[in-house]
């Protein structure tokens, strides 16, 4: 479907529903074009072509709310599915706090380019993905010996979604990505590690093609004799592309829901220090080619720019207009965009040398922190540093904590931020943390 | 279960569809006998046998070995509940195909939401391309293989409205608040789902399934001073409208506010390694993290697994008896067809103690020149089938639960679980514990919660070394991930030990 087409399917859907008993409606429909191969043993292992494409619709009915989607996109089928939709949300209870957001607070146009979508998408020839790769899997077939399985993957995919609401907004929005991901087991007496490594971009021209294949066999040999060591109490350093697992819970813990639905740890903290004052974060919509960059919301709220921490004292939560009407608070979009962290000066290898005995964590395994505490219990893989340097790899350990804690204990920030996600994390170092082990 | 409404495709759920008979679009002119009830699923998604006939042959047309076509119409419903009201609603449809080539062990794959026979036949030439030779496949006579019936059900979500639904979720409400004067929230929701499948390869294989899902649950949340803390219970089945009664209501009620109630004086055991009782029940997904994904044939066949080369081997003692099992009635887990069209089974994996199967998909079953277990599962049409996990659990043992216990000086118990994961090829797996308790001198003690342990598969295996006689499927939400694909699952244990897991917890 053409942008013009998705507007005018949408428009009509929203005029269905508020000609059949609704009072407002918001129609989004998006489509996704998406592509991967994957290869092993020299071979094409899977190849995979997708086109989809789905209509939402949010009904808001005598006071009653209710949310629908469905990939049948005929009219017809559209007509049945509404009527009954909005049949279906006369039987529920009122909700006084639903209601589309107040127009004044949408996105009216006129933003910048963020440069979220390669124009030349469609043009990368199918053979070049598939010789990517391979290219990929001939960095590492044959380099070392105990190498068991190795597979590469090759993916793209182009995202374009329009929306309307009966009270006056309508917008678009279109991204893309690429990405190659290599994967490789080698032999460890009876253990086999496995390890990955990935590189993704917006602009297939940006996209890192070399050294992905080396990165991931390199990974899974430095694991090769990994074994838990004594529990204890001791720093550790978060590689940056893992630090999302641990302040995911921070971030959850801001949402409106949350609050509201008291499954927070950070309820009624709005301007106090909650936190490390080396934390200071920013969340920045309208970075050029950044992951996360948007001009509105899932509701169609204009984005803003805004710090959520400032020197530890957070400074804001995340509302949307329904939990913002339950809790009294200006909505200012649900969700985050780009997350940018004031960094230190050193970067990975430079935190590992200031530390005499801890652990570098490479990578997660379980775990679960929960909401309403912050306390926090998760399965750790890595290495262990002893006098700035890293002298063995460990797994089969947790770090079990609160999140409140861990986040005031921070020894410093990396300069390292990771750029392939939307959360452009550093590697952090963080003091006194609960290993256990043997 | 038949199907024999065209005009089903359309609705949403959301309000039972009325007893409207259209004549079918397409008359299924059949090249062979079919039954009445393949011939609904046929007019269900508006193809005739020539036409799956067609595409299967376009599928074959580079030199694949074989192709399978996957038609699925899903209609997802939910119902939600906060701040003491039924208060929203959500629905999905989903309708596509799936078309899929093998050539050896390489496979091509594409999809289509539409099912016209122009845009299958493109589908079919995409997924063609695994191969690059030219042949010519003629469709041999098609041969309907009639699925098994593991769920039996009496009122099919199909034909309930909201309306009846409703109460229910506003009872298990009002229930809540009654039972706890420190409740100060609740959560609740209904989820029900049905499935309508059709299945046909390059064999002639015609198959097809009716899949109804329900899961219902409660979140409790208390506060006792400043504190406040939540606990979930839920269930989950393939049963109709008719599973829905009071005794469910109390069954969820009771559970989500007693395992609120204990968190209140839970502490963090003391870090390190220790011996583990798992409860009878939830605590299967110690068999699901340690052993069953490492016994799913994909990661064998590929020798990624840490239990590759094992088959035959002594892995565990002689008294345990692990099992995958897709045919339990109205289990979460159970299927009457897999989705590579082939029977269901119970799976031994582990037979006293020796290891007995992988769990097999397609191609996995012919690599190891073995039977299929049933175990190819797919997420929808848009995901190629994998080796996947049915109803995991493992047969009762001869001690008592307190024999257990007793054997244990200082250890912690464990019985109610949120998630948990494994590392295929180093065998190490983890579960998150939500609450449990101390062992000391063989009694139970302090409440402890929120806690992860992690083990290594094969060793963990090795140190089951005492097993009860109170072996207990757990029916909750159980939901599998792998390879960005979902499927619902189940798991149950018997109250085993494990000599030895390393326990998340302080260090003094």
């Amino acid at each position: 479907m053409t942008k013009e087409e998705k507007y005018s399917l949408a428009k009509w859907a929203m005029n269905h529903a508020l000609e059949n008993g609704a009072q407002q409606a918001s129609v989004s429909i998006s489509n996704n074009q998406s592509s991967s191969v994957d290869v092993r043993d020299e071979k094409i292992d899977k190849l995979e072509q997708a086109i989809q494409s789905g209509l939402t619709i949010r009904l808001f009915v005598d006071g009653k709310y209710s949310a629908h989607s469905t990939n049948r996109m005929k009219k017809e089928d559209l007509s049945h599915f509404i009527n009954e939709a909005i049949e279906g949300t006369k039987y529920l209870s009122e909700d006084k706090f639903r209601s589309l957001p107040e127009p004044e607070l949408y996105y009216k146009g006129g933003g910048k380019p963020l440069n979220t979508l390669d124009p030349n998408f469609s043009k990368v020839d199918p053979q070049e993905k598939i010789d990517l790769a391979f290219a990929m899997e001939k960095e590492v077939l044959g380099a070392d010996e105990r190498i068991i399985s190795v597979s590469a993957s090759y993916y793209d995919g182009l995202n374009e979604r329009v929306m309307v609401t009966s009270n006056g907004f309508e917008g678009d929005s279109s991204n893309s990505y690429f990405g190659l991901n290599a994967s490789v087991s080698v032999k460890s007496d009876d253990a086999r590690p496995e390890s990955y490594w990935g590189e993704s971009a917006i602009f297939f021209d940006k996209l890192k093609k070399d050294g992905i294949g080396k990165m991931a066999l390199k990974r899974a040999i430095d694991k090769i004799g990994q074994d838990k060591i004594e529990s204890g109490k001791m720093p550790m350093i978060v590689e940056n592309r893992q630090v999302g697992r641990i302040f995911g819970p921070l971030i959850s813990a801001l949402s409106g829901s949350a609050i509201q639905q008291k499954n927070s740890f950070l309820i009624d903290k709005l301007g106090k220090k909650v936190v490390s004052e080396k934390l200071t974060l920013t969340d920045d919509p309208f970075i050029p080619g950044g992951r996360g960059s948007r001009l509105f919301d899932g509701e169609g709220l204009a984005t803003k720019k805004r710090v959520v921490f400032n020197k530890g004292v957070l400074e804001t939560y995340y509302i949307d207009t329904y939990y913002g009407k339950k809790l009294e608070m200006q909505p200012n979009g649900g969700g985050t965009t780009n997350l940018v962290f004031e960094t230190g000066d050193k970067d990975v290898n430079g935190l590992i040398a200031s530390v005499k005995k801890g652990i570098l964590v490479t990578g997660f395994n379980g775990g679960n922190s929960n909401g309403t505490t912050g306390d926090f219990s998760y399965g750790i893989e890595g290495f262990l540093i002893e006098n700035g340097k890293i002298t063995k790899p460990v797994s089969e350990m947790n770090i079990t904590g609160n999140m409140l804690d861990l986040w005031s204990n921070i020894g410093a920030f990396g300069n390292d931020i990771n750029e392939s996600s939307s959360w452009m994390t550093p590697s952090i170092l963080f003091e006194g943390v609960d290993f256990s082990g043997m | 279960m038949e199907v024999n409404r065209r005009n089903f495709i359309k609705t949403s759920g959301m309000v039972a569809a009325g007893a409207v008979i259209l004549p079918p679009f397409v008359q299924s002119c059949q090249n062979a006998q079919i039954s009445n009830t393949v011939k609904s699923y046929l007019d269900h998604f508006e193809v005739s046998t020539e036409m799956l006939q067609k595409v299967i042959a376009e599928a074959m047309s580079k030199g694949g070995d074989y192709a399978d076509l996957f038609f699925e119409h899903k209609i997802s419903n939910n119902l939600g509940l906060e701040d003491g009201k039924v208060n929203r609603a959500y629905s999905n449809v989903d309708f596509g195909v799936g078309i899929r080539v093998l050539k050896g062990d390489q496979t091509g794959f594409a999809y289509s939401e539409n099912i016209t026979l122009d845009d299958m036949l493109n589908a079919a030439k995409m997924a063609a391309n695994i191969a690059n030779s030219n042949a010519s496949f003629n469709a041999g006579a098609v041969n309907e293989k009639m699925p098994a019936n593991y769920y039996n059900i009496s009122k099919k979500w199909s034909d309930v409205s909201v309306k009846d639904k409703v109460p229910f979720v506003q009872k298990i409400n009002d229930k809540v608040f009654a039972m706890d004067e420190k409740v100060i929230k609740v959560n609740a929701f209904l989820n029900d789902e049905t499935s309508y499948t059709l299945f046909y390869n390059s064999d002639g294989r015609l198959t097809y399934d009716y899949l109804p899902m329900v899961s219902f649950g409660v979140i409790c949340i208390m506060q006792k001073d400043k504190q406040i803390e939540n606990a979930y219970s839920a269930r989950s089945f393939r049963k109709g409208f008719e599973w829905l009664d009071e005794s469910v209501i109390d069954e969820l009620s009771n559970e989500a506010v007693s395992r609120t109630n204990i968190l209140f004086e839970a502490t963090k055991p003391k870090a390190g390694e220790m011996p583990v009782v798992m409860g009878a029940g939830g605590s299967g997904i110690l068999l699901h993290e340690a052993i069953g994904h490492t016994f799913e044939a994909d990661f064998n066949r590929k020798g990624t697994s840490i239990f590759s080369d094992k088959m035959g081997k002594k892995v565990a003692e002689s008294f345990i008896n692990i099992i995958d099992d897709g045919t339990l009635e109205g289990n979460r887990g159970s299927i009457n067809i897999d989705d590579e069209g082939n029977d269901v089974q119970k799976t031994y994996m582990v037979k006293d103690g020796v290891l007995n199967s992988y769990l097999h998909d397609k191609i996995s079953a012919k690599y190891y020149g073995v039977d299929p277990t049933g175990n190819g599962r797919r997420e929808s049409f848009r995901f190629i089938p994998l080796p996947r996990m049915r109803a995991t659990y493992m047969e009762a043992g001869q001690s008592s639960k307190d024999d257990i216990i007793s054997n244990v000086d200082y250890g912690v118990y464990v019985d109610n679980f949120s998630n948990g994961q494994v590392q295929i090829g180093a065998g190490d797996f983890t579960f998150f514990v939500k609450s449990g308790y101390l062992i000391e001198k063989g009694k139970l003690t302090q409440p402890i919660k929120d806690i992860n342990i992690i083990g290594n598969g094969p060793q963990a295996l090795a140190d089951i070394s005492m097993a009860a006689n109170d072996y207990l499927m757990d029916n909750g939400t159980w939901t599998c991930g792998k390879g960005g694909q979902s499927v619902p699952v189940t798991c149950g244990l018997p109250t085993v030990l494990v000599k030895k897991l390393t326990v998340g917890g302080t260090n003094a």
